[in-house]
């Protein structure tokens, strides 16, 4: 996990495929703009400046080192920071063309359509099959059959399916943290979403879980578009299109993911990617 | 010596006796009040002496051994016995002789040295009797209606079949007032409420002329059933008369008790190890489901049991709903300030207030205000007899709410906040609202906290007096707050409490000897109705934790 510590980048270990096609972000369909965003807690201020386009069913990463920032981005767009009193927004987020922080807009129905998966694995104490549902649930749906329907195309989206069909009445707390993490992501794809936030999934995973995770995380690009934050600088270049690197509140670089790696254009970013960064 | 300092054992040693004198203590009182409250219903062996008086007369006693103890002679000598000036110590008995009917009292000191020979004749007889507490003697004769039925031999089988058929009797007079006079009792009650709201509402005419009508009749149909009852109940009467007991006092003296004033017979000196558990366990069970008699000195506690229990219950009822929404809104949505702060520091106080004072509270602004305002409003045709303007069930329940709201109110905050930050925007991310997340996900994540808040309160409340005694406890209550009159449970009607019963028992008793083993095991039943009622909330917060059961508990 310590990236900073290995001499060795994951340049010059050969991990990208020199044939890989380079993605250019101005060909992609945008699905959230970011525009000259700040934001404050209190007096301190966390993110200074950021503009960013990501684009529409591609995985793009936010890396940096602790406290840059990337997570208070990603809470920014489906407006998590309301729930902080001290803090503060400059700058407009547009999620297809629509300010997120318009005055008719509602914020459950926004955080609807963009869902979000955390750090630590948070399953509701309820059944696995509840605990699909819950959003479900939330719109007014209560068909029986309906409710098992989409709990089960959730669940197989989510890779879970399988290990859990038998005992879908259990308490989801019974299931190990790996499977924990797939249900939370089958959480927020059951009410489909257009765009899920993932803030560091795989922080609190042992490495066969995370393996799970990132091909999930491949599969569902088909269909959703992917922010994911990660201190994992190998996990951000397997699994992202684009990647951004942040530091102290700035986005530093944002290019896609097979140049940032092979051939950053800052000074900085290419510190932190070869692990000089501190 | 520093060594052994630093090393911390004499501190171990001082927490490990610290703890062991709390048990000692804890198990001290329970051991205490078992043994001195359940240990009265043992049937301990008729002692048959004889007993010398200051003035050289001897006379028989015969009786049951409650205590002894030693005093100084001097002491003695002052109260006016004459004791040799040689003697500094005393030892005396106290002798439970009973027939108070006919000694005057039923418990008597006599001086060991005054005490001839102890015997325990196996044909003494202990009646537990309705009136006059018990009696002690020998039987002699049965007599059915005039006649003698048994004697000698047959007298002791014959006799617990007539006290088995008087004791029958007896219960189905008893369920005859209770059940059926008292339900014609309401109706009449009833029928003068609605001729009194008649006349309140000002009818009149051909209206006022049928309802008087309609009314007459009922009354007359209530008036006939309540003459068939009575001719019921004058006939069972005459057959519970039918038999009485001829027995015979230590002092040789012919007694006539009839047996529908017989509880119950036994030979305590005859009886083997089984019978004793036997009679042992009947006279708990009587203790505990029975009514009172006597003022309360013989007889049972159930109106008491079930009075601190329909209380306690009603009182859970009110106060979770209160504390639980007090608590979220403190916790939830109130803005976090000074303001907040006074609150929560002077809800927080609330729990320091003694209690007399929420009963002067709840006297005042319930009883009173309250109540006095219900009664206007919905019960205008019972004044100036008030209903709810008076103490009963309901204005104790709730002060008692008031009294424990503060502990439901600390450990509902508590465990609101003890619910993981990433479980509430797991919901919040999924397009819940803040008050969805809180009522799907974070109260019932809290409900153990919450019980918990319940069980404090439930022992506090379960154990409280002195608020009661203004609010609507009563030293004997005519009926049950629940029962098959319509509308069932009765909040108005005043109720019997088992800490207001030990104090009564205890303090206010005309006969205190016959008083102090009830008072400990009214206090044995306290502390183990408490103890069901705890472990009750104990047991459904385990099933609760164990259904939340969460990571980071």
């Amino acid at each position: 996990m310590n990236d900073q510590a290995t001499p060795a980048s994951p340049v010059s270990s050969g991990m990208f495929d020199d044939n890989r096609q380079a993605l250019e972000i101005a060909r992609e369909k945008v699905s959230i703009e970011v525009r000259d965003l700040d934001l404050y807690y209190g007096t301190e201020q966390a993110l200074k400046g950021v503009n960013l386009k990501i684009a529409h069913n591609r995985v793009t990463a936010f890396i940096g080192p602790s406290g840059c920032g990337k997570s208070t981005l990603l809470r920014c767009f489906n407006r998590m920071n309301d729930l902080i009193d001290i803090c503060r927004i400059d700058g407009e987020i547009l999620i297809d063309g629509k300010n997120i922080h318009a005055r008719d807009v509602d914020v459950a129905e926004h955080r609807r359509r963009v869902g979000m998966v955390f750090q630590k694995p948070n399953p509701f104490p309820k059944s696995i099959f509840e605990n699909v549902a819950y959003g479900l649930r939330l719109q007014g749906v209560n068909d029986r059959r309906k409710l098992a329907e989409v709990v089960e195309r959730a669940l197989r989206a989510a890779a879970l399916w399988d290990e859990v069909k038998d005992r879908l009445n259990d308490n989801a707390f019974g299931l190990s943290g790996g499977q924990q993490q797939r249900l939370v992501i089958a959480r927020a794809i059951a009410i489909e979403p257009e765009v899920i936030l993932l803030d560091e999934p795989c922080s609190a995973l042992d490495p066969i879980s995370t393996a799970k995770v990132e091909e999930l995380i491949a599969d569902l690009k088909n269909d959703y578009t992917i922010v994911i934050v990660t201190h994992n600088m190998q996990q951000a270049a397997r699994v992202s299109d684009f990647t951004a690197y942040m530091y102290m509140g700035e986005m530093i670089e944002f290019d896609d993911t097979a140049r940032l790696f092979t051939n950053p254009r800052r000074k900085a970013t290419e510190d932190y990617i070869t692990g000089r960064y501190g | 010596m520093r060594q052994w300092f630093k090393s911390g054992d004499p501190w171990i040693w001082l927490i490990g006796g610290g703890l062991a004198i709390s048990l000692i203590m804890v198990i001290g009182l329970l051991t205490l009040i078992a043994v001195r409250g359940f240990g009265h219903f043992w049937p301990s062996p008729i002692v048959s002496t004889t007993a010398t008086t200051a003035a050289g007369e001897t006379r028989q006693v015969l009786g049951v051994m409650v205590r002894s103890e030693t005093l100084p002679a001097q002491r003695v000598r002052e109260a006016g016995q004459d004791i040799p000036a040689d003697q500094e110590l005393v030892t005396r008995h106290l002798i439970k002789v009973g027939n108070r009917d006919l000694n005057g009292r039923d418990f008597v000191w006599y001086l060991d040295s005054a005490l001839g020979e102890l015997n325990y004749p196996e044909g003494a007889l202990r009646i537990e009797r309705r009136e006059w507490g018990n009696f002690y003697g020998f039987g002699r004769a049965l007599e059915r209606g005039g006649q003698v039925a048994a004697r000698g031999e047959n007298l002791w089988p014959q006799l617990q079949e007539a006290i088995a058929r008087a004791n029958e009797l007896h219960q189905r007079i008893e369920t005859l007032e209770r059940v059926e006079i008292g339900g014609i009792n309401s109706k009449l009650e009833a029928l003068r409420l609605e001729r009194r709201s008649l006349e309140l509402r000002d009818v009149s005419g051909q209206a006022l002329t049928a309802a008087q009508a309609d009314l007459r009749a009922r009354q007359a149909e209530l008036d006939r059933r309540y003459e068939d009852i009575q001719a019921e109940r004058r006939a069972l009467m005459e057959e519970s008369e039918r038999d009485v007991l001829i027995a015979e006092t230590a002092a040789g003296r012919e007694v006539r008790i009839a047996l529908n004033n017989i509880v119950r017979a036994s030979r305590n000196n005859a009886m083997g190890l089984f019978d004793r558990i036997g009679f042992y366990g009947h006279s708990i069970g009587e203790f505990l489901s029975g009514y009172p008699r006597e003022a309360n000195t013989e007889g049972g506690i159930f109106p008491a049991i079930f009075g601190t229990v329909t209380m306690v219950l009603i009182m859970s009822v009110l106060v979770t709903p209160f504390g639980v929404l007090a608590a979220i809104y403190l916790r939830e949505y109130a803005r976090q300030g000074v303001i907040l702060k006074l609150i929560r520091v002077s809800v927080y106080n609330l729990a320091g207030v003694p209690s007399i004072v929420f009963g002067v509270f709840g006297l005042g602004f319930f009883v009173y205000l309250l109540g006095g305002t219900i009664d206007d409003l919905f019960y205008p045709e019972r004044l100036p007899a008030p209903t709810f303007g008076t103490p009963g069930l309901f204005w104790a329940s709730l002060t008692l709410a008031l009294l424990t709201l503060p502990v439901v109110i600390v450990s509902t905050e508590e465990g609101l906040a003890r619910i993981p930050r990433t479980i509430r925007e797991g919901s919040l991310a999924l397009g819940a609202t803040k008050w969805e997340t809180l009522w799907k996900v974070v109260v019932p994540l809290s409900a153990p906290a919450m019980m918990t808040g319940l069980i404090l309160a439930v022992a506090r409340a379960a154990g409280e007096v002195a608020p009661l005694m203004l609010v609507g406890v009563v030293k004997l209550a005519p009926s049950l707050p629940i029962d098959g009159e319509f509308p069932y449970v009765h909040l108005e009607r005043k109720i019997m409490h088992l800490g207001f019963h030990i104090y009564d028992v205890g303090f206010q008793s005309p006969n205190v000897e016959a008083a102090r083993p009830l008072v400990y095991a009214t206090a044995l039943t306290l502390v183990m109705l408490i103890l069901i009622l705890n472990l009750s909330a104990i047991a459904i917060r385990n099933r609760l934790r164990e259904k939340y059961r969460a990571e980071s508990d």
